[in-house]
């Protein structure tokens, strides 16, 4: 019954799969450093920095979308400098990447800075008073006792990257094979009526987020026995 | 040379104001909670910071408000062991006492790790978690994981508070024991007094942020210079008192006129008696003995606090009881002698100030 597979264009999950994983590896980075930044920071200015960091999370996707437009876009700010560089971001696949990490981001941040917070001070005032450099307290110290914050956070980035519509099609567009990503094809299937196609890519979006949850799942588990719930039984 | 220490802080409610100096002696707080103890030892490792003031130390300067000088913890050399000890629950014994080890080399660091787990006596249990550890041997650990650092200075801030006492006792002797082979200035800050006598050789007495004595601990507990000092040396019996002659002093608390045998100062405000130093009257003495009746008693398991009312001289308002610790022996003595009991106190034991 699946024979019409054999007629599909697989490139919206390449693509889907290119973005949320490069999103989530972006997200990785600047998420963690946002939030260290943000948790360690005593400044008036914590509660903007932050309403700043964690907007892209409540506002509608194509409002994010539009903004990206706004920046990216030939009259924008980085789109004109880009321009002088020779690079068109708009509508062509890096698009899927930007707008996935923008939308992704707030997650990460979120939930790394709240594992963050949760961590003794004390045991960050004991490796200083040991002479160790906040570089390799930061690496040593902080992320493994976030660690399962800091899983959390790297899934549901990855989940939400993955899943992004509104603003992946704001600044990217829906051009087969450069920016049209499972979602959108889900939505111009369906829109167009074919339905078989629609639940295909349905069922396979259903199958990664689940086997990606999975696995993380399992090995964050993994790293507390082993790593972590040495000290914390 | 050693650590030389002169800061404010504004803390909530009271003005924390120190200074002191000390050598390769291990050198106690004694405080109440709250007393700025805790914040004394943050401001020098560099967790906190004074408003005002001086540390040196070993000549480097770690702090000078004047001069803009505040060195981070980091670059401080000054050890610092938690009251809760503040081990990395993801690391091991050998992992944590390894973690502040400044050499290069792998077989340097495993040398001075062996050298360290051999010291705290603890071989074989390298390879466990914080968790897996008793509450005396994560003490050990966390004192082993700041000398490893090799800092100029020791700061232990409360050590013992979260073990239970029959831990304590030992966990004191190995402590002092640990501490005569560190040759540089320790501070050890406590609010038990057993321990800060045990384990210090000099004292500062701490209270609302200011300084009530210091000094050699026999002198300070021996002599306490005001009523906190008395009071935080652990002086049940106090009594504002009035001045008779050089000799003499009137308790208006008891009621009582007291000999004594040093010379007294016409501003004299206070006496006090160490509730262990009451003794029964032998037949003869008649200077400093008082006559008592029983009022109430409490009883521990090792000595037990009688509270006796006082007869006075002659009829004085706001009498209050005088307390008297005694083993249980000395109990089982004294509690069908017929009342009232002649009591002395001896000149030799009065604190006065």
């Amino acid at each position: 019954m699946f024979s019409f597979i054999h007629g599909i264009d697989f490139s919206p999950l390449w693509i889907s799969l290119r973005a949320a994983t490069l999103a989530t590896l972006v997200t990785f980075f600047f998420g963690l450093a946002a939030a260290s930044f943000v948790s360690a920071y005593r400044g008036k200015f914590k509660g903007v920095i932050d309403g700043l960091l964690t907007l892209p999370l409540v506002l509608p996707p194509t409002v994010v979308g539009f903004l990206l437009l706004l920046i990216l876009g030939r009259n924008g700010p980085l789109g004109k400098l880009l321009l002088a560089l020779g690079m068109t971001v708009i509508f062509s696949w890096p698009a899927t990447v930007i707008a996935a990490s923008v939308v992704a981001f707030p997650l990460m941040y979120r939930t790394v800075r709240s594992a963050f917070e949760q961590i003794d001070p004390t045991l960050i005032y004991a490796a200083r008073t040991l002479g160790v450099s906040e570089w390799k307290i930061f690496w040593k110290i902080t992320i493994p006792l976030a660690w399962p914050g800091v899983a959390a956070g790297t899934v549901l980035a990855f989940a939400r990257a993955l899943g992004d519509f509104g603003a992946t099609l704001m600044i990217g567009g829906n051009i087969p094979g450069e920016t049209l990503t499972i979602p959108a094809a889900i939505f111009f299937a369906a829109e167009g009526g074919d339905m078989e196609k629609a639940l295909l890519w349905v069922i396979l979006i259903f199958i990664i987020s689940l086997i990606v949850m999975t696995l993380m799942n399992y090995w964050s588990d993994y790293q507390r026995k082993t790593i972590i719930a040495g000290g914390r039984e | 040379m050693g650590l030389i220490v002169d800061i404010r802080k504004e803390l909530a409610g009271f003005e924390l104001k120190v200074n002191f100096e000390t050598q390769g002696e291990v050198l106690g707080l004694l405080g109440a909670s709250g007393s700025g103890k805790s914040i004394t030892l943050r401001c020098i490792a560099g967790i906190e910071s004074p408003d005002q003031g001086r540390i040196v130390l070993n000549g480097r300067v770690l702090f000078d408000s004047q001069k803009g000088i505040n060195l981070p913890c980091q670059r401080r050399k000054v050890g610092y062991v938690f009251q809760n000890y503040a081990l990395f629950p993801h690391l091991t014994v050998e992992e944590n006492i390894g973690f502040g080890i400044g050499e290069r080399k792998r077989e340097d660091r495993q040398a001075i790790i062996k050298e360290m787990v051999t010291m705290i006596k603890l071989e074989g249990l390298e390879k466990r978690y914080p968790s897996q550890l008793s509450g005396g041997q994560q003490q050990r650990v966390a004192l082993a994981r700041a000398l490893a650092a090799k800092p100029e200075a020791l700061l232990l801030d409360e050590p013992f508070s979260a073990l239970d006492d029959y831990l304590r006792n030992h966990m004191v002797k190995q402590l002092t024991e640990t501490l005569a082979g560190y040759s540089g200035a320790t501070l050890f800050v406590s609010h038990n007094i057993e321990e800060v006598y045990r384990v210090c050789q000099r004292l500062i007495l701490l209270a609302r942020g200011k300084i009530e004595g210091k000094g050699g601990t026999e002198e300070v507990f021996k002599a306490p210079s005001s009523l906190a000092a008395a009071q935080l040396t652990g002086c049940k019996n106090i009594s504002p008192a009035n001045y008779i002659s050089p000799f003499k002093l009137e308790a208006l608390a008891w009621g009582i006129t007291l000999k004594t045998n040093i010379q007294l100062s016409r501003q004299v405000t206070h006496v006090g008696v160490r509730a262990h130093l009451i003794g029964a009257a032998a037949g003869e003495m008649k200077d400093n003995v008082v006559r008592c009746r029983l009022n109430s008693l409490s009883e521990g398991p090792s000595r037990i606090s009688v509270y006796l009312a006082v007869e006075q001289d002659h009829w004085r308002q706001g009498s209050q009881l005088l307390e008297w610790e005694m083993t249980p022996q000395m109990w089982r003595a004294m509690k069908d002698q017929p009342q009232p009991w002649s009591l002395r106190i001896a000149p030799e034991d009065l604190i006065i100030f």
